[in-house]
């Protein structure tokens, strides 16, 4: 038996093809290495994102939370629900909050999931896997692992808006929260100082309105590039995307020279765990992070 | 006027604030508002062009009655659900659901503005996420692109064709979603039959509102 054991929410982004199916691809090898067993829970479904606002209203916004909740909650009882994604993360628990918040919304949830054949008895606890690294094993366990420390190399950890705001993880601060650099030095790596740790990416108005997102998207990486960091980190799928896709685009817009890579914090434990590029995901990411391959390849 | 917007107008009277509070999501949060303007101050998209009324703005507007000037607003789709707002309120206004849910009401009575592209986004990115259970990230792209026609969607993949390259060659991005071959979920009847339920329960929760 697995040390931990969860209900996997890996989202829509963390599919097999998908945008962010290198982060599923280094969570899998980091899971493995930490002996934490994550169960995908059967059948489950978007989360409705942030972004969902305007057309979904309040109660299906809720009910699609609910049906995973419920799904989960009959599959794999007694097991948190551990989502990866930010807004997934969120978005879940935000529904979680609510429903438990006021008896009518809970009541119209059942109503409307007994039309899918399900219903909840008590909604599970949902984390993101950055709380069960944190608090169910500790930096301690995390470094035990350690074979190949990232050393000599140095990172931004960009925590950005949604693993962050508005329930963050326990002890951390809004404004200048620490747990990924800590989680970057924990590896053996540099976290650098640089002010735009948790400035907006643009979220979802990098696909409306490209111009917006793109001028806050160059602001982080010129921050990132002046406190001396190599490549950036996050742990949030959308951040990772927003600022690494659009980077040759930034470059004609702005005419800068960016070339950094977006690593997920999974990427950087499964390299130092001693795990291969291909474990690690390094083929999935966008801009090539040569170091790291090298790295990885020693 | 559409007919929702015409009944909502009679309904509450010159009481906007009460109409807010009612039928948008998280309304009731607006009074609460003390005008410190730090959501605004917090706000990303607040430093760049584009913004009518930025939320403290919106939640005087409401106050002073200024039905017809928040509803056309473009203020709440600037939001970027970034939660700076909400975290820094010293009132504790949600400011970020606040907003969503304003904007979620303009549009349900069908006064939003129109061609508003972060709307259309909500919109496309929710039918697609229901359509199949799960996102399917490259109809959900090409819908996007596609909003303006043909030959604006030719031009617009054309100018992303960089970034969709080399998001394919990464392994991130699977051409074949394009004819509906992406993620799904088993169970799509019963989601269907579940959203149709609560959709009619919050049509029905929010006609009953006011009439009291």
């Amino acid at each position: 038996m697995a040390r931990k054991e969860y209900a996997f929410y890996p989202g829509c982004s963390s599919q097999k093809g998908a945008s962010a199916s290198n982060y599923l691809v280094s969570v899998e090898s980091m899971c493995k290495t930490l002996d934490i067993r994550m169960t995908e829970i059967p059948d489950w479904n978007c989360c409705g994102a942030s972004i969902s606002y305007a057309e979904a209203g309040e109660l299906p916004r809720h009910v699609m939370n609910a049906r995973n909740f419920a799904l989960a909650e009959t599959n794999l009882p007694g097991q948190d629900i551990v989502a990866t994604c930010a807004a997934c993360w969120l978005g879940a628990r935000e529904s979680k909050e609510r429903l438990e918040h006021s008896d009518r919304l809970m009541a119209d949830t059942q109503t409307a999931l007994k039309e899918a054949g399900l219903a909840i008895k008590v909604i599970p606890e949902v984390r993101h896997m950055v709380e069960v690294l944190i608090e169910d094993l500790g930096y301690d366990e995390l470094k035990k692992p350690v074979k190949k420390p990232l050393q000599g190399m140095k990172f931004a950890g960009y925590v950005g808006c949604q693993t962050n705001r508005p329930f963050g993880i326990a002890g951390e601060s809004f404004e200048n929260p620490m747990y990924l650099d800590k989680l970057i030095e924990t590896v053996g790596g540099e976290a650098v100082k640089y002010d735009q740790k948790v400035t907006c990416c643009g979220g979802a108005l990098a696909f409306s309105e490209p111009d917006k997102a793109q001028g806050q998207i160059k602001d982080i990486i010129e921050a990132a590039y002046d406190g001396g960091a190599e490549m950036i980190v996050t742990p949030c799928p959308l951040c990772q995307a927003n600022v690494e896709v659009y980077q040759g685009q930034i470059n004609k817009r702005y005419g800068t020279k960016f070339d950094i890579p977006v690593l997920y914090y999974s990427q950087l434990m499964t390299l130092a765990y001693g795990g291969s590029a291909k474990e690690a995901g390094l083929n999935g990411n966008v801009v090539q992070a040569r170091k790291l391959e090298e790295f990885a390849g020693k | 006027m559409s007919d929702l917007n015409q009944e909502m107008a009679e309904r509450y009277k010159n009481n906007f604030l009460k109409e807010i509070e009612e039928q948008a999501e998280m309304g009731e949060w607006v009074k609460m508002c003390m005008q410190c303007g730090l959501c605004s101050g917090s706000c990303p998209t607040n430093f760049h062009s584009g913004w009518d009324h930025p939320p403290q703005e919106i939640f005087m507007l409401i106050r002073a009655g200024k039905r017809e000037e928040v509803l056309n607003s473009e203020g709440m789709y600037m939001c970027t659900s970034c939660y700076n707002c909400y975290v820094r309120c010293p009132r504790k206004v949600p400011v970020t659901h606040v907003m969503h849910g304003i904007a979620e009401y303009a549009y349900r009575i069908g006064r939003a503005p129109k061609a508003q592209p972060t709307l259309h986004l909500s919109k496309t990115f929710w039918s697609n996420a229901t359509k199949y259970g799960r996102v399917n990230e490259v109809q959900l792209t090409q819908s996007l692109y596609f909003k303006d026609g043909l030959g604006a969607g030719i031009k617009k993949g054309l100018e992303m064709k960089d970034v969709a390259l080399g998001l394919v060659k990464a392994g991130r991005l699977n051409p074949m979603e394009a004819l509906g071959m992406g993620h799904k979920c088993k169970d799509i009847k019963g989601i269907h039959a579940m959203l149709a339920k609560a959709e009619e329960l919050e049509a029905r929760n929010k006609a009953a509102k006011g009439k009291e």
